[in-house]
């Protein structure tokens, strides 16, 4: 590489160039590894065109594309890096054999043909061969355009293991030789479900980070909607694609009514529904009603009842069928409703219920159980909730768990069994993970040992 | 990520009577297809001329209505974008793209404001 000028930071002609190198930096890195076939290199020629533009830009004027400037100079170079190795490979091969050589591409790139090296760099990223840590952070690096230093702040670790994590990332990739492609065999599915789980992955670390974190932490959220909504113009025909970016819209929306004045997490139940954001949820339907729109059809039956929730009874398929709606689409579909009802009350209780029966279908867990049965305490009362969660008290998975607790002595005290709610209420407590919810669940247990109302009748 | 409003402020006076021409559309087209797809337009319109606008008033107590056109305004806002960007420089840096699309004769003003959250 070549030695690095000094380009005077923090300059508005600096900065500006920054920019455009932060927008462009994906396409770059996408469209030079096509030619070298190795992201790490890649990335190396991509930062040396910004060198060049650091240099050039001030005292030449911005062009009038940057971003095929910069482009064109990094290709350039990833050419003539080839041409090198080439011509290294014929000297050791001695004349007189001839070599494969690689077809160079021709210039100037399709927009088309962009679309799909950047597609290849999200699948490279997100490559199974890595740890699910080292394809958070190569994604985040690659197509977030975040630096280490950011990355690390937002991870809460520290700069060197990030940095680490990188490197090591891209050297597997190189010395298994994982091809710069979009799979289209029978791994397809297994390597699409993986980009999804690591976008997903991002957003949840956003949104678990706390009032008091670094905005980096919050930022997470974005950044992945961000990479969710690219991914959805990537690959339009992908139902779960849309799915993802739908319930990442929906969750994305609550964002402001979800924390209270001091920073104390507020319940769906609770929030101010007026603070959620409504341009959000209205994109959140949209890419919920593409994601619906791109099923493989089955039947003639319209597209749109395919979430509906007088669909039948999932069982009697046999397993998800192929033109199921994916595990994110579900969460998208029971987020919509959310979404659409003005009080927690006003939910549509039944239809989330049966979502999270297809949900448990396709990913069983006992913690969608433990949802489906608040959903169902909701439509249809008490009792029959009651009759789900006994089923779940002998998982081991929820054995720590406090919301099975706290879920249960919700439903008893509904049904007037006080004395046992309480019981249920405590043993929540003790098992809470922070002293606000540890509080809230104590006087709710407190609540228990007052005089009995009469029991919850089953539509109140 | 912060979101921006471009509030696109355009002179009817100068504006072409016709409206903007088609590779000025398709410019425009493939740029917002463009930003749309990086996951940063999360909406943007343009607007109906001002003679189809009407101006609702409230001052001193009474609401007065005025309908358009807005003659004794100089620039009148035209259109809008909002944009979830990384910060301001890269909500600029789109805006200017934007402002690249159209030709020479265009006097076009494109006010950034960040969107107050929470």
């Amino acid at each position: 590489m070549e030695p690095q000028p000094t380009p005077t930071p923090g300059t508005p002609a600096t900065t500006a160039i920054e920019t455009v190198f932060r927008l462009e930096s994906p396409r770059l890195i996408a469209a030079v590894t096509r030619i070298v076939r190795d992201v790490g290199i890649a990335e190396e020629l991509a930062q040396d065109a910004l060198v060049a533009a650091l240099e050039r830009w001030p005292r030449e004027g911005v062009p009038d594309n940057p971003g095929a400037w910069l482009t064109a100079v990094a290709r350039h170079r990833a050419v003539d890096l080839v041409r090198r190795r080439e011509n290294y490979a014929r000297k050791l091969q001695e004349i007189g054999r001839s070599l494969e050589t690689t077809a160079l591409p021709q210039e100037p790139p399709d927009p088309g043909d962009i679309d799909d090296d950047l597609l290849r760099l999200v699948f490279t990223a997100c490559h199974p061969v890595l740890s699910a840590e080292a394809r958070t952070a190569l994604t985040l690096r690659l197509l977030g355009g975040l630096t280490t230093a950011e990355i690390a702040r937002a991870f809460l670790t520290p700069e060197p293991t990030i940095a680490q994590r990188i490197v090591r990332a891209k050297r597997t990739l190189a010395t298994r030789n994982v091809a710069f492609e979009v799979p289209y065999g029978p791994d397809r599915e297994a390597r699409l479900g993986s980009v999804l789980d690591v976008i997903y992955l991002i957003f949840n670390e956003g949104y678990a980070a706390t009032a008091g974190d670094d905005w980096l932490r919050p930022g997470l959220c974005e950044d992945a909607l961000r990479l969710a909504r690219l991914l959805s113009g990537l690959m339009p025909t992908e139902p779960e694609v849309h799915g993802l970016t739908s319930l990442l819209e929906f969750q994305a929306s609550r964002t402001a009514a979800r924390t209270g004045p001091n920073g104390e997490p507020v319940l769906l139940k609770d929030q101010n529904r007026r603070r959620w954001n409504r341009m959000l949820i209205a994109r959140g339907i949209t890419a919920l009603a593409r994601a619906d729109a791109t099923f493989p059809k089955l039947s003639a039956s319209s597209p749109s009842s395919r979430l509906r929730s007088d669909r039948g009874d999932p069982h009697e398929q046999g397993g998800p069928p192929s033109g199921a709606p994916g595990p994110y689409t579900l969460q998208a579909a029971i987020a919509a409703c959310h979404a659409l009802a003005y009080t927690y009350e006003e939910t549509d209780w039944r239809r989330i219920a049966t979502l999270y029966g297809l949900l448990a279908t396709q990913t069983p867990s006992p913690v969608v159980e433990l949802n489906r049965a608040v959903a169902v305490s909701m439509a249809d009362g008490p009792a029959p909730a009651l009759d789900i969660v006994d089923t779940l008290a002998a998982e081991p998975a929820l054995r720590d768990y406090h919301l099975l607790p706290s879920v249960r002595g919700d439903l008893l005290q509904r049904l007037g069994r006080t004395e046992e709610a309480r019981t249920e209420f405590e043993r929540a407590a003790s098992l809470a993970r922070n002293e606000r919810e540890r509080g809230l669940l104590l006087a709710r247990a407190e609540e228990c040992r007052l005089p009995v109302g009469p029991p919850d009748s089953p539509h109140s | 990520m912060p979101r921006y409003l471009s509030l696109v402020k355009i002179d009817e006076k100068t504006a072409p009577a016709e409206g903007p021409s088609p590779e000025l559309m398709q410019r425009m087209g493939e740029l917002i297809e463009e930003i749309t797809k990086a996951g940063v337009m999360l909406d943007t319109a343009g607007l109906t001329p001002t003679a189809q606008g009407t101006r609702v008033h409230w001052e001193g107590g009474k609401i007065s209505v005025t309908d358009g056109p807005f003659t004794e305004s100089k620039e009148v806002v035209g259109g809008y974008a909002i944009m979830q960007c990384k910060d301001k420089a890269e909500a600029i840096e789109w805006t200017k793209r934007f402002l690249k699309t159209h030709e020479e004769f265009w006097t076009v003003t494109c006010e950034v404001r960040e969107i107050a959250e929470g």
